[in-house]
């Protein structure tokens, strides 16, 4: 059924806040465990090892496939506010870019 | 609201998207790149240590990053919880402010300062 809430526009929505949100809030951690290096190699090498575990190689696949989300979102909004497009070549351009980027990210993450 | 805020914060949030869209998949490649094999400290180091179109390239993602995160938050926290007004952006200055440094730290760490 075809609520307002039940529309691509309204999904390409959701995606982009949540994934943006969910972006801001693994930033500080991100940014923490590259810190690591400033107290040499060692650190990191053992975050690094840490972060081998199944969860957490998972947890990253989540934040790639957020990040390419979050960018192909965000790529159709400056589209749809900046370019002379219609709606329909403005749907299709970002169907393609978003198969494109999911094909290309889970032939080489999945390899 | 203040109205010129908006517009200053509006035209900021594009600004800093049109940036990280070249950075985001700049970085995307680099690890697809960096993860292939395995990652080690020292993989990531040999890269970075010293090597100034890295750091460069790091301090813009990572001010773009801290602005337009912040922003968002921002938005989100008005639309989504009803947090608005003098507090929020107050709120929104710190969280912009705590991510650059954050961020700038590990830009740092990892070009070798």
């Amino acid at each position: 059924m075809r609520t307002p809430r039940n529309h691509p526009a309204w999904w390409a929505f959701v995606v982009h806040r949540v994934s943006g949100v969910a972006l801001a809030l693994f930033l500080p951690a991100h940014f923490l465990a590259m810190g690591l290096a400033l107290r040499g190699e060692a650190p990191l090498d053992e975050f690094l090892r840490w972060s081998e575990q199944p969860l957490v190689v998972a947890g990253e696949w989540v934040l790639v496939m957020l990040l390419a989300a979050h960018l192909a979102g965000g790529l159709r909004l400056l589209a749809l506010e900046f370019l002379p497009w219609r709606n329909w070549q403005k749907t299709l351009a970002t169907l393609a870019a978003g198969f494109v980027f999911a094909s290309g990210l889970i032939f080489v993450l999945a390899r | 609201m203040n109205p010129r805020r908006e517009v200053v914060l509006w035209v900021a949030q594009r600004l800093t998207a049109v940036v990280l869209a070249l950075c985001v998949i700049v970085h995307l490649v680099t690890i697809i790149y960096a993860v292939r094999g395995g990652l080690t400290a020292a993989e990531i180091l040999a890269r970075t240590r010293g090597n100034v179109a890295w750091a460069t390239f790091y301090v813009i993602f990572v001010v773009a990053a801290a602005v337009h995160g912040a922003i968002g938050l921002r938005t989100v926290a008005a639309e989504w919880l009803g947090f608005r007004g003098e507090m929020a952006e107050f709120a929104m200055t710190i969280v912009g402010i705590a991510l650059t440094l954050l961020g700038l730290r590990a830009v740092v760490a990892v070009f070798g300062a």
